[in-house]
């Protein structure tokens, strides 16, 4: 089982982001944002970091990338994405996922483990937890906070959207203490914390990230991938 | 060659908190009358020949603004 972990210029998370992937049992393969070829892999992983220095908007120049062109389609026809913090970003800046995300509330830069809650087991990125469980995961950004319209917002709870929330609320000012969402058909998940530095107590405060990874794992063995 | 402004803001609704922290700046520095700001991007466009409104908004719609959280407006500066 292949799982692709795209390199823009300024990813920070892509070493780890890959490291989870072997964790959890699969091959990670490098993708590099200049390629349009995502060289067959099974799912891709957007990680961490600055993408483009962040120049215009967190995400913005990223989208428009070679390797964005192939995955926007690729991720139509239920390829398994995962973005984590820039790769929400950038997953919100390509319309995969609705919403935006903006500046923390309090304009600091934040680096702590945040409580979280998983709400929807049922995507491609979730399904090794249970519902409600709660998670340790590290968040860190700037611009983590998480805009849309009230109709949106309110479309995303009814639809079950809501992947993981804040559980000692958001810290970055996110709307209804939302950490990370779904598309409608469940295989685009994007969110705000770093379950890649969450697999091993050793290097992370917890190892309840690796649920993510071994969940795409365990979606792609069902789908005979 | 013409030139083009596109000017972008967060919408009404979206909380600015850059906006926020340069006000209470402004406080500090003792310009008690401000009572509110808001902050932007501008972009200066240069334009080979004459410039196309319809083609400028189409590169700000998908490109300067993002419009979930932003409104853009353009103008010539000729």
């Amino acid at each position: 089982m292949r799982i692709g972990v795209v390199t823009f210029p300024g990813s920070l998370d892509d070493s780890d982001a890959a490291r989870a992937v072997r964790f959890a049992g699969a091959d990670p393969v490098p993708l590099w944002h200049a390629d349009h070829d995502l060289q067959g892999v099974d799912a891709v992983i957007l990680p961490g970091g600055f993408s483009y220095g962040d120049y215009l908007r967190c995400g913005a120049i990223a989208r428009f990338s070679p390797v964005m062109t192939s995955l926007v389609p690729a991720a139509a026809k239920g390829l398994p994405v995962l973005g984590i913090c820039n790769g929400f970003q950038i997953l919100c800046e390509a319309h995969l996922l609705p919403g935006a995300l903006t500046r923390n509330s309090a304009l600091r830069f934040i680096h702590k483990p945040v409580r979280l809650a998983v709400e929807n087991p049922e995507t491609a990125w979730t399904r090794a937890y249970a519902k409600n469980q709660e998670l340790l995961i590290p968040l860190k950004n700037g611009e983590g906070n998480f805009v849309a319209r009230e109709e949106t917002l309110d479309e995303l709870e009814r639809n079950g959207q809501v992947v993981v929330r804040y559980l000692d609320g958001a810290p970055n000012g996110s709307s209804r203490d939302i950490a990370g969402i779904r598309n409608e058909a469940g295989n685009v998940v994007g969110l705000m914390p770093h379950p890649e530095h969450a697999i091993d107590p050793l290097t992370g405060p917890s190892a309840d990230g690796l649920g993510f990874f071994t969940s795409a794992v365990k979606a792609l063995a069902g789908t005979g991938a | 060659m013409s030139r083009v402004i596109v000017d972008v803001m967060l919408k009404p609704e979206i909380h600015d908190p850059q906006g926020d922290a340069v006000l209470s700046a402004s406080h500090r520095l003792g310009f008690s009358n401000v009572s509110r700001v808001r902050q932007g991007k501008r972009f200066e466009l240069e334009i080979d020949g004459p410039a196309d409104e319809k083609e400028i908004e189409e590169l700000a719609r998908e490109l300067l603004a993002n419009p979930v959280i932003e409104e853009f407006t353009l103008r010539s500066a000729d």
